[in-house]
């Protein structure tokens, strides 16, 4: 079972003079929901990126299926391929349809028939509850179903791991509800996914294992109940209460 | 100074065929340089605005500075100089090599210097459209260049369509530069028509009217296309289709 497909060693990336992550050591599992919560700033979007590649790092490894893949030699259109990212800002192609955003991968980079794509690709949007909108312009949508769209359109790839990064932040509150439920459904299914969010309920009921990053370290990782329950380090105490308070002022 | 419109009217119609002759060579320059350099500016700007990928290898990157640094140049020396100076010196530079007519040099003259224009319409327009969807089709593991020819491009080139457009507007009007290289366009025309009345005010006053008929109609066109396609945002992907 503990099988690594991700393996993250001594990872280091500045912008400019700002150390951005300090040597990031750690697995993802195939199969495992990791979500990665922290503070604004803590670099947690940027490991995200690294993995995929987004972000070039300045230091250590990251190895996919026990293959480095900082190293020159591989092929990285088909290694991002596999490694799907989730934007916060959804970034549907304003371009294409609905259909057209969910085939333009299959068809390009897996080089499948148009006819196989199109099949995919409404099986994926139906997976989303989107397939009424296939031929819908992609910019008229709202903001929760485009992210719908977005994680249909890494879904159709087929890949091995789907990496989301903040997808609900740029959401309405009342739309953040049918994104979640969308990647709870996909969880269940045994895809490995990897998370970045502020949604605290969602990391705990989701993830097998969170991860809590700090000034560019992880500061902490365990299961879900202990590290929202019994914090061992003062700083997620302090993050996660800082949270809850927030919250009830909310409400 | 006096203006004689019955004298105007009567010049014109008697002179119809003279102008009617350079209306169709001056339009057809104007259709083909924009078209030619749309085609120019595509490839220019595309090269220009390719955004750089930290991943590529060190002799890719080289190879696309090069072409960057000849791309650059090619706008520094279209842009900067006057259309009827390269008319002149590219005409008589290449006759003996090519032996080609006026026509024929003047049509890729202009579609040389539209070209220089379109490229800076065409960077501008891929700069202007949001990284995410750069981001977005690196991570679906796109190339570089199909990013730049499936959802860059495509895009770019609908933002910049009044732009675009606009060179369609010029080149009716510039097109008159060459008339230094014995170009038989609408100037060209009324400058032989002149010669022969020795009425210039009145020929030249038809002429810039006949001018300001080509312009307004072209701009009327544009206007037309430029409400169809934002009616259709999303456009039919011809490679979707086949």
């Amino acid at each position: 079972m503990e099988q690594p497909i991700i393996e993250i060693r001594h990872l280091q990336k500045h912008f400019g003079d700002l150390h951005v992550l300090h040597d990031i050591d750690f697995n993802v599992n195939k199969g495992e929901v990791v979500t990665i919560i922290g503070s604004s700033g803590s670099g947690k979007s940027t490991l995200l990126r690294c993995i995929n590649l987004l972000e070039i790092p300045d230091g250590g490894e990251i190895k996919f299926d026990k293959q480095n893949i900082l190293d020159t030699k591989m092929d990285l259109g088909k290694y991002r391929s596999k490694m799907l990212m989730v934007f916060q800002s959804f970034n549907l192609f304003n371009n294409l349809s609905v259909l057209q955003n969910c085939m333009i991968g299959q068809t390009k980079v897996l080089k499948r028939s148009k006819e196989e794509a199109k099949q995919r690709a409404m099986a994926a949007l139906k997976q989303v509850g989107m397939e009424a909108f296939a031929n819908a312009d992609s910019t008229r949508l709202s903001g929760g179903q485009k992210q719908r769209v977005a994680i249909a359109r890494a879904l159709c790839m087929d890949p091995e791991v789907l990496l989301f990064d903040e997808p609900t932040s740029a959401l309405d509150p009342e739309m953040v509800g049918d994104v979640l439920d969308v990647m709870k459904s996909l969880a269940k299914q045994g895809l490995t996914m990897v998370i970045v969010t502020h949604e605290m309920q969602f990391a705990k009921d989701v993830s097998d294992r969170v991860i809590f990053m700090d000034k560019g370290v992880i500061a902490e990782q365990g299961n879900p109940n202990e590290l929202f329950e019994h914090p061992k380090q003062e700083r997620t105490r302090q993050f996660l209460s800082r949270f809850a308070s927030s919250r009830q002022a909310e409400a | 100074m006096r203006l004689d419109f019955a004298y105007c009217w009567k010049m014109f119609l008697e002179n119809w065929p003279m102008f009617w002759y350079g209306i169709k060579i001056t339009v057809s320059f104007a259709i083909v340089g924009t078209i030619g350099g749309l085609i120019i500016g595509l490839i220019v700007g595309a090269i220009r605005g390719l955004p750089e990928d930290p991943l590529d290898k060190p002799w890719k990157k080289a190879i696309i500075k090069f072409f960057q640094a000849i791309a650059g140049f090619y706008i520094w020396v279209f842009r900067g100089t006057p259309m009827m100076v390269q008319a002149l010196f590219i005409y008589y530079l290449l006759r003996p090599v090519f032996n080609w007519t006026p026509i024929s040099a003047g049509m890729i003259i202009i579609s040389i210097n539209t070209g220089a224009y379109m490229a800076e319409i065409i960077r501008s327009g891929i700069q202007s459209i949001d990284r995410g969807q750069i981001e977005a089709a690196k991570s679906l593991g796109l190339s570089n260049y199909q990013a730049m020819m499936h959802i860059i491009l495509p895009q770019a080139i609908k933002n910049t369509f009044p732009s675009i457009g606009n060179q369609l507007i010029v080149n009716i009007k510039d097109s008159c530069m060459l008339n230094a290289i014995a170009v038989t366009e609408l100037y060209f025309q009324a400058v032989s028509v002149a010669g022969s009345q020795f009425r210039y005010i009145e020929v030249y006053f038809v002429t810039a009217i006949l001018y300001l008929i080509l312009t307004t109609g072209a701009t009327a066109l544009l206007n037309f296309a430029e409400r169809k396609i934002n009616k259709t945002s999303t456009v039919s992907h011809k490679d979707m289709s086949a």
